[in-house]
C-alpha cells in the first residue's frame, strides 16, 4: 500500500511558493481522504442494508407462510380446566393370577356448572338439590350467584341423576364424561388394592391417582398409556382371598378379637395367594386417614403391624443350632427354670420337666430350652442367621405400606437379648416376615422375597440353611401339630398341616411390662408337611375364647382353631388333592382301637 | 432543491409517501381492530363498550400529529431533540425505582399520570438510537471521537437500566437497534463470521449436551401446546379464523386473552378478519422496513444512514417479535404491535419515532452533481 502523505513536500513547497497557506492544503488533502471513507463505508453499508433488507423480508415471509400454515389447519378444542399435557385416564386393570378382575374402570359422568350460563341459578339449585339431596345448599346458591366461571357439583353421577340433570334443562348445568375407578368385589383384598383418587380435574378426563397399597406402588405402570391392555396381574388368588378373609372374620367374631391378619404364601415363589387384615374397608369409598394408627381400618396389620410375635419364632433358633451341628432333634437338654438373668426370669408357662428333647422343645414350647439353645448360639450368629432369614428389614412386598413393616430391634444385643428373642419377645415383626422366615425353612432353606407380582417361575433366593436342618425343622412343626400345642385344632385331614402357635403378651398400655390381658395369638403353618407348597401365617390381636369358664387366650384355642378351618377350605381351591401321610397308615394300633 | 418553495409543499414532494400511506392504513387497521379487540377489557373496567376506542383515536391522532411535525424537521433539528429527548428519558428511567408504579405487574415500567400513563423506555429507544448512531457517524471521521466504544458503553448502561425494571424485551430491542447500526457501520467481517460461528457451536454443543436445552428446542420446534395458555388461545384464534376469518365482532378469543387489546391483536385480527387481514398487515410492516432500508441504500450522510437504519430496524423487530409470537417462531415475549396495539405512551412515542424516520428517509441532495461536475467516480 502506498501511503499518500498528509502534506505532500512538493506541492507545500510550490505553494509557499506562490505564497498560499500550506494548512488548506493539509486540510484539502484531509477532505479527499474523508470523500473517498465515505464512498467505501457507503458502498458496504448499502451491501448491508441490503441484506438487512432481506432478512426482514425473509423473516417477515417466514411468518406469513406459517400464518398460512396455522389457517388452514383444523382447531382444537380448548379445555376449561386443564393444568398443562393431556389427562390420561385410561388406568389399566388389575386382576387376580387367573386374570379375574380386581380393580378395573367404569364410564360415568361429572357435573359442572357455569354459572354464567346459568337462566336460572335458584330453580337450578332446587332441582339439582332434588337429584343430590346431600348437596350444600347455600353454598351451592353462592356459588351460582357470584363471580366464579366454573364450579364442580359432582364428581361422579350415575346414568338415572345424569338424565335428571338433562331434564332441568339449563344450558349452565353441564356434563362431561368420566372414568372412575371401580372395584367391583368390594372390601376383598382392600389393602392390598389400596385405593384411588382423583388427581388433576378436566371437564373431559380425570387422572386417577392409586391412593394406596399396590394402585400406588404400581401407579407409574398403571397411568402408563402404553400399558391400558395389558392389565396388571397379581399373585392373589380372589376365591382362596375370599376365603381367608370371610374365615378370618368369623374367626375374628367367634374369638372377641380387636383384630386379625391372615398371610397366605407360596414357599417357592413367594407370591402372597391372599392376604388379609381386619377390620378392612371399601377400597371404592377409601377412609381417611393415613394408615400410621393401628385401629383405622386402612392400618394393614399384615403388613405394616409390627408384633412380638411371640413362641411362632422358637423354630429358628432350633433350626439355627441343628444347622450349626450344636445339636439334633433327639438332644437332650437341661429345662430346669427358671433362668435367672440379673432381674429378670426365664420360666414355663407350666412345667414341662426336667430335660427335654429339642424337638419336644418345639413341641411342648419351651421358652427356658429355647432360651439355653440361644445361648449356645451366641448373640453374633443369633443375629446374622435371622438378618438373612430378613427379620431386620422391612419386607420386598410391593406394596407403599411396606415401608412401614420395619422390624423393631432391641437397641442393645445383648444375651439376654439373645435368650428372649429366641422365644419371640424382644423382636417385633409382621405376620408377613413370619410368613417369609417359615416359607425359607419349608422351600428346603433358600431365602424368600415376598411378592404380590404373579411369577411363572419359582423364584428362590440364595440359599440361608442347610436342607436337612430345614427339613428337620418342618418335621418338628409337624410333631407342633400331631402332639403339641395345636393338636386339638391344628391338623387338617389330608393337609398334614406342621405349625407353630405363638401366644405373646402384649405391652401395657402405661408402660411396665406385659399385659397377661391382651395378648397376640398366632398359628405360623406349612402344609402340606411332607412336600411343603404353603404357608399361612394367622395372627389375632386381642383374642379371647370365652366358651369355658375362664376366658381363655392361649393360641392353640384362637389362632390355631382359625387357620386348621382356613386350610381346609382353601386347599381345594389351591388344587391340592388330600393326602395322607405313610405314618398314619402304619400307626395300626391307634386305628385298632 | 426550489428556492423558496413552502414548507408543506416540500414535504409533500420529499417525504417517503409509501410509507406514510402504509403508517396510515396500518393506524386505521389499529382502530378496526380496538373496535373488535378492547370491548371486553371495557367492559371489564367498567367502562362505556367503545372507550378504549375513543382513547386509541385520540392518542392516533396525536401520534399522527406528532409524526408529521417531526418528519418536517431537518435531520440536524432531529438529533438536537432527539438528543435532549434521549437525557430525559434516560433520567425518568433513572428515577423509576422512587416515582414509577408497576401497576400491580411485578416490573415498574411506568410513570402514572392520573388520565394515563408513561412508559418511558418507549421514548428512550428512538432517542437512543440517534444518540448512537450520532456517535457512530462521528467516529467515522478522521480525527473524529472514540463513538464506538462511547455507544457500546452507552448502549450496555440502558439494557442494563432496562433489565433491572425488569425488561427484557425492550432490552433486547435496544440492544438489537445498536447491533444493527454497529452492522451498517462496519461492523469487521471476521467479527461478524466469528460471532456467527460461535452461535452456532454453542447451540450445536448445548443441543447435544443438555437435556434440558435440547427439551426446549424441541418443544419449539415440534410443539404440544396447552390450549389454556394465552399462546393456545392465540393459536386457536388463528386456525379459526381461516382465510377469511369468522367475521367482524364474531371472535371469542378476546374474550379469554387479557392481553388481547395489547400483544394478541393479531390474534383477534386473524380471528375475526382471517389470513387476508394478517397477510395485509404483514405486507404493510414489511413494506414500511424493506422501503426504507432500500432509501437508505441512497444516504450518503453517514448519521443519516445510521439513525434510520436503527430506526427503522426497532421498528420492525418489535412488529416481528409481536407476529412471531403469535405463531410460535419465537418464544413468548410480550411486545407491542407498534401503531396497532392499544397503549398512548407506545402510540405516541412509535409516532415521534417514525416521524423521525421519515424526516431522515426524505428526499434530499445527495451531491450527485456535484460528483459529476467534480467528476468523481465511485
Amino acid at each position: 500500500m502506498i501511503r499518500i502523505p498528509l502534506r505532500p513536500l512538493a506541492t507545500i513547497l510550490k505553494a509557499r511558493k506562490t505564497g498560499k497557506n500550506p494548512d488548506d492544503i493539509e486540510r484539502a488533502n484531509i477532505r479527499q481522504r474523508h470523500e473517498d471513507m465515505q464512498d467505501e463505508s457507503r458502498v458496504r453499508a448499502e451491501g448491508r442494508l441490503l441484506v438487512l433488507g432481506m432478512l426482514f423480508f425473509l423473516g417477515f415471509l417466514s411468518i406469513s407462510g406459517r400464518m398460512a400454515f396455522l389457517a388452514a389447519s383444523e382447531p382444537s378444542e380448548p379445555k376449561v380446566h386443564s393444568f398443562g399435557g393431556a389427562i390420561h385416564a385410561q388406568r389399566a386393570d388389575i386382576v387376580d393370577r387367573q386374570g379375574r378382575i380386581l380393580a378395573t374402570n367404569m364410564e360415568t359422568a361429572s357435573l359442572y356448572a357455569r354459572p354464567q350460563e346459568l337462566i336460572d341459578p335458584k330453580n337450578a339449585v332446587k332441582q339439582l338439590l332434588k337429584i343430590f339431596p346431600d348437596l350444600d345448599e347455600t353454598r351451592l346458591l353462592r356459588d351460582f350467584s357470584g363471580v366464579r366461571k366454573f364450579v364442580w357439583v359432582k364428581k361422579k353421577v350415575s346414568p338415572e341423576q345424569k338424565q335428571a340433570v338433562y331434564d332441568i334443562g339449563d344450558p349452565g348445568l353441564l356434563l362431561g364424561p368420566r372414568e372412575m375407578r371401580l372395584y367391583p368385589n368390594g372390601r376383598l383384598a382392600a389393602h392390598v388394592l389400596g385405593g384411588a383418587r382423583f388427581g388433576r380435574e378436566g371437564v373431559h378426563a380425570a387422572e386417577v391417582l392409586g391412593a394406596a397399597g399396590v394402585e400406588r406402588t404400581f401407579d407409574d405402570y398403571l397411568r402408563d398409556v402404553a400399558n391400558y391392555d395389558a392389565p396388571l396381574q397379581l399373585s392373589l388368588d380372589l376365591s382362596v382371598q375370599a376365603e381367608v378373609e370371610r374365615l378370618l372374620a368369623g374367626g375374628m367374631k367367634v374369638m372377641n378379637a380387636k383384630g386379625a391378619a391372615a398371610v397366605l404364601m407360596d414357599v417357592h415363589t413367594g407370591e402372597v395367594i391372599a392376604l388379609a387384615s381386619l377390620p378392612d374397608f371399601d377400597p371404592n369409598h377409601r377412609p381417611v386417614g393415613s394408615g400410621k394408627d393401628s385401629d383405622n381400618p386402612v392400618f394393614n396389620r399384615a403388613v405394616q403391624g409390627v408384633y412380638e410375635l411371640g413362641s411362632t419364632f422358637k423354630i429358628f433358633a432350633v433350626a439355627q443350632a441343628m444347622e450349626l451341628g450344636l445339636v439334633n432333634p433327639d438332644t437332650m437338654l437341661d429345662i430346669r427354670g427358671p433362668i435367672r438373668f440379673g432381674r429378670f426370669r426365664i420360666r414355663d408357662s407350666h412345667y414341662l420337666g426336667k430335660e427335654l428333647s429339642v424337638s419336644d422343645i418345639i413341641v411342648e414350647s419351651s421358652n427356658i430350652g429355647t432360651a439355653r439353645i440361644a445361648q449356645m448360639i451366641g448373640v453374633d450368629r443369633q443375629q446374622q442367621f435371622l438378618r438373612d432369614f430378613g427379620m431386620f428389614e422391612k419386607t420386598s412386598l410391593e406394596m407403599i405400606e411396606a415401608s412401614g413393616g420395619k422390624p423393631l430391634l432391641p437397641r442393645k444385643w445383648t444375651e439376654l437379648s439373645a435368650m428372649t428373642i429366641s422365644y419371640g419377645h424382644g423382636l417385633s415383626t409382621s405376620p408377613l416376615h413370619l410368613a417369609a422366615g417359615y416359607a425359607a425353612l419349608a422351600n428346603g432353606g433358600y431365602q424368600v422375597n415376598p411378592t404380590l407380582i404373579r411369577k411363572e417361575q419359582p423364584t428362590l433366593g440364595p440359599r440361608i440353611i442347610s436342607e436337612s436342618a430345614a427339613k428337620a425343622s418342618v418335621v418338628m412343626l409337624r410333631k407342633v401339630v400331631t402332639q403339641g400345642t395345636a393338636k386339638r385344632y391344628g391338623d387338617v385331614p389330608g393337609y398334614a398341616v406342621a405349625g407353630k402357635t405363638g401366644t405373646s403378651e402384649k405391652l401395657k398400655k402405661n408402660g411396665g411390662g406385659y399385659d397377661k390381658e391382651r395378648v397376640l395369638a398366632s398359628f405360623a403353618s406349612v402344609f402340606p408337611a411332607h412336600d411343603p407348597q404353603y404357608v399361612l401365617v394367622v395372627a389375632m390381636d386381642e383374642a379371647v375364647e370365652t366358651v369355658g369358664l375362664k376366658p381363655r387366650r392361649t393360641a392353640s384355642l384362637t389362632a390355631v382353631p382359625v387357620a386348621a378351618e382356613i386350610i381346609g377350605r382353601v386347599a381345594p381351591l389351591l388344587g391340592m388333592r388330600p393326602h395322607f401321610e405313610p405314618q398314619v397308615l402304619t400307626n395300626v394300633e391307634l386305628t385298632a382301637n | 432543491m426550489r428556492v423558496g418553495e413552502a414548507i408543506l409543499p416540500k414535504w409533500w414532494r420529499t417525504i417517503d409517501r409509501g410509507s406514510l400511506f402504509c403508517i396510515l392504513i396500518l393506524f386505521s387497521i389499529g382502530i378496526l381492530l380496538g373496535l373488535a379487540a378492547s370491548p371486553p377489557l371495557a367492559a371489564k373496567n367498567g367502562f362505556e363498550a367503545f372507550h378504549y376506542v375513543k382513547r386509541q383515536a385520540v392518542f392516533g391522532g396525536l401520534a399522527l400529529l406528532a409524526m408529521v411535525v417531526t418528519s418536517m424537521m431537518t435531520p440536524k433539528l432531529v438529533r438536537r431533540l432527539s438528543v435532549i429527548g434521549f437525557l430525559v428519558a434516560f433520567v425518568s428511567i433513572a428515577l423509576l425505582p422512587q416515582f414509577g408504579t408497576d401497576f400491580g405487574k411485578g416490573a415498574v415500567r411506568w410513570y402514572s399520570l392520573g388520565f394515563a400513563s408513561i412508559q418511558p423506555s418507549e421514548f428512550l429507544k428512538p432517542g437512543f438510537v440517534v444518540v448512537s448512531a450520532w456517535m457512530l457517524a462521528a467516529s467515522q471521521e478522521i480525527n473524529g471521537p472514540p463513538g464506538r466504544f462511547w455507544s457500546l458503553v452507552l448502549m450496555m448502561v440502558c439494557c442494563g437500566m432496562l433489565i433491572f425494571q425488569p425488561d427484557f424485551g425492550q432490552a433486547c430491542i435496544v440492544f438489537f437497534g445498536w447491533a444493527v447500526m454497529y452492522f451498517v457501520a462496519g461492523a469487521p467481517m471476521a467479527l461478524l463470521l466469528a460471532l456467527a460461528g460461535l452461535a452456532v457451536a454453542i447451540g450445536v454443543v448445548a443441543y447435544g449436551h443438555s437435556e434440558h436445552f435440547a427439551r426446549r428446542i424441541d418443544g419449539f420446534l415440534y410443539p404440544d401446546f396447552d390450549p389454556t395458555s394465552q399462546l393456545g388461545y392465540a393459536t386457536n384464534a388463528i386456525r379459526e379464523g381461516g382465510i377469511l376469518g369468522v367475521g367482524v365482532g364474531e371472535g371469542q378469543v378476546k374474550w379469554s386473552l387479557p392481553d388481547a387489546h395489547t400483544d394478541f391483536i393479531i390474534a383477534v385480527a386473524a380471528e375475526e378478519f382471517g389470513l387476508v387481514m394478517v397477510l395485509i398487515i404483514i405486507a404493510l410492516y414489511m413494506s414500511i422496513v424493506v422501503r426504507t432500508l432500500l432509501r437508505l441504500m441512497r444516504e450518503r450522510d453517514p448519521f443519516i444512514r445510521l439513525a434510520g437504519t436503527g430506526l427503522a430496524c426497532i421498528f420492525g423487530i418489535q412488529a416481528f417479535i409481536n407476529l412471531g409470537v403469535a405463531v410460535r417462531l419465537l418464544p413468548a415475549k410480550g411486545m407491542t404491535l407498534p401503531f396497532v396495539s392499544y397503549g398512548g405512551s407506545s402510540l405516541i412515542a412509535g409516532g415521534i419515532a417514525v416521524g423521525m424516520l421519515l424526516a431522515f428517509t426524505r428526499t434530499r441532495a445527495q451531491g450527485e452533481i456535484g460528483d459529476l461536475l467534480r467528476a468523481r467516480v465511485r
